[in-house]
């Protein structure tokens, strides 16, 4: 049927581009329900897929990656201290570091390095040990004086008047970052054409239990029956593990973040500080990017209180004069799932069929292809892959904690 | 900002405050009969309830008190506040 309307002025818009991905309807059943259509579960999905394990369904509430994956500052590291988190942020970052070639879609990874700031004596003594750690895993690590701080990112302000004076910097040339919305377009369309179902707008209300076994999810769209269940919500992990009455040391807090107007180029890496409290890049198309750490208290109304953000500005005026200019643009916030050792919850629940990944907190970005690759071994061979089996709910009984508060603190 | 309504010195700043967490949170009482299982959901298990939460809030920079509030942590909102032992700020 032809129109023979006249299109007004400027409304002959080009055609929307095709899909990436095909929006499912949801099946009766499916070998594996994810829940969640975050970075995580969609990474998931992909390597599933990869094991041949293609009967999946991803279970979305609201839109894919609308939550924490849209809204986090894209920073991807792996300078942990630990061994247990060395092993998988490091397996993550060679992930990465091939993921445009494996996805076949480009994600704009620039690896362009990290400055983590040393401002005390203790930051100092603390960061060399870091430095030393890395290095004996593997991990690209260096530690910078403050001229050489300078020579990287010479807008940081070293000079020794400021509140905080920088001392120096542990340095990991590898880190970077990359476009959060393309790294989950890319997952979900490999995971589709290789016949995963995407569900979105179907939001998981309760489990249908048989003894220690889950037979089905209730989803506002239906019940959907499983064999396996993963889950990936992130900030409402406790929502969904209070409806199966099992419970976990998380707590979920506001994380925001915010961006400048965009600018020249005039920041070639990222900087973090924990003592002044900001982390800052900049973005390809030329905005600054800046977080902190989260909100005080705990809430799912992913929005923060604005004392946050100003405190966060503050900071970053005292290390880059420059910026003192620069106007706030927008800012924004998500719900992260915060644990007590600053280490995710990866693995086995008292259900048989129920695999859990959560806690990754204010960090769990950089860990996208990492963990969604060991997850998808470990819910495919129904036992916790090597990589992710320090980091069971089990360790705040046996107490083998994994602290990464120093390497963690200032959110990522 | 929002503001607190502090039982003492009334409608403050969310800044002068500080946060405390689950309230009604007791110390055991045989802590040396616990288990291990149940000294770890003493010391690392708090509720995380998205809606009404009961929990703890300091006038750190006013009076200094602790007291009891329940806030809907769907939208940040108090609720109610009421005095530290506040039994009439339990959800
Ligand atoms: C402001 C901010 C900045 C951050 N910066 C960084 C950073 O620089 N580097 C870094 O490494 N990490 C960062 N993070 C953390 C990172 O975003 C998260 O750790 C990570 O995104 C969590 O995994 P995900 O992508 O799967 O989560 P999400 O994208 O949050 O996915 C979880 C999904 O589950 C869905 N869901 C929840 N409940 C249900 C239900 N009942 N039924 C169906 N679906 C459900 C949600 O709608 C959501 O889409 C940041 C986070 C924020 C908020
Ligand atoms: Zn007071």
């Amino acid at each position: 049927m032809t129109t023979a309307h006249a299109t007004p002025p400027g409304a002959a818009l080009p055609e929307h581009p095709d899909a990436l991905w095909r929006d499912a309807e949801p099946q009766r059943s499916y070998d594996v329900v994810i829940v969640g259509g975050g970075g995580h579960g969609l990474a998931t999905a992909h390597y599933l897929a990869k094991l041949g394990i293609t009967d999946v369904a991803v279970v979305e509430k609201g839109w894919l990656a609308g939550g924490n994956m849209a809204r986090n500052t894209t920073l991807i590291r792996s300078n942990y201290l630990w061994d247990e988190s060395a092993g998988i942020y490091e397996h993550a970052l060679r992930l990465w570091e091939g993921l445009e070639e494996d996805l076949g879609y480009p994600i704009l990874f620039s690896q362009r390095g990290v400055l983590n700031l040393a401002h005390t004596e203790q930051d100092v003594r603390d960061s060399v040990r870091r430095v030393e750690a890395n290095k004996l895993n593997g991990i690209d690590a260096e530690w910078l004086d403050p001229d050489e701080v300078a020579k990287v990112c010479p807008i940081v302000n070293v000079s020794a008047d400021i509140r905080y004076p920088v001392q120096g910097a542990t340095f990991q040339p590898r880190a970077g970052i990359a476009k959060h919305d393309y790294v989950a377009w890319g997952f979900a369309r490999r995971a589709s054409d290789a016949g995963i179902d995407i569900i979105q707008d179907c939001e998981v209300t309760g489990f249908v239990t048989d003894g220690d076994r889950v037979t089905g999810v209730r989803t506002t769209r239906g019940d959907i029956g499983c064999g396996t269940v993963a889950l990936c919500a992130a900030g409402h992990t406790s929502v969904l593990l209070d409806m199966l009455g099992v419970p976990a040391p998380l707590q979920s807090h506001p994380l925001q973040a915010l961006v400048s107007e965009l600018l020249e180029p005039v920041h070639p890496t990222i900087v973090m500080s924990n003592a002044v409290h900001v982390y800052v890049s900049q973005a390809h198309k030329g905005e600054l990017v800046m977080g902190a750490g989260v909100d005080s208290y705990n809430g799912y109304a992913q929005r923060g209180a604005f004392h946050i953000i100003e405190r966060q500005m503050a900071a970053a005026v005292e290390l880059f004069p420059v910026f003192a200019r620069a106007h706030l643009l927008r800012s924004w916030a998500g719900v992260v799932d915060v644990t007590p050792d600053a280490s995710p919850i990866v693995g086995r629940t008292p259900y048989d069929n129920v695999f859990l990944n959560c806690g990754w907190g204010t960090g769990g970005f950089k860990a996208t292809p990492g963990i969604g690759w060991a997850f998808a071994d470990t819910v495919a061979h129904g036992r916790p892959h090597p990589l992710i089996a320090p980091f069971g709910l089990d360790r705040f009984v046996t107490g083998a904690l994994v602290d990464e508060h120093g390497a963690a603190a200032v959110a990522h | 900002m929002q503001l607190i309504a502090c039982p003492w010195c009334g409608p403050r700043e969310e800044l002068e405050f500080s946060y405390g967490g689950q309230a009604h949170v007791a110390y055991p009482a045989d802590p040396a009969g616990l288990t291990d299982e149940q000294w770890a959901r003493y010391v690392f298990f708090r509720d995380n309830p998205k809606g009404p939460f009961a929990e703890r809030w300091a006038h750190s920079a006013g009076c200094r008190r602790w007291f009891t509030a329940v806030r809907d942590t769907r939208t940040h909102q108090f609720v109610s506040v009421g005095p530290l032992a506040g039994s009439e700020a339990t959800p």
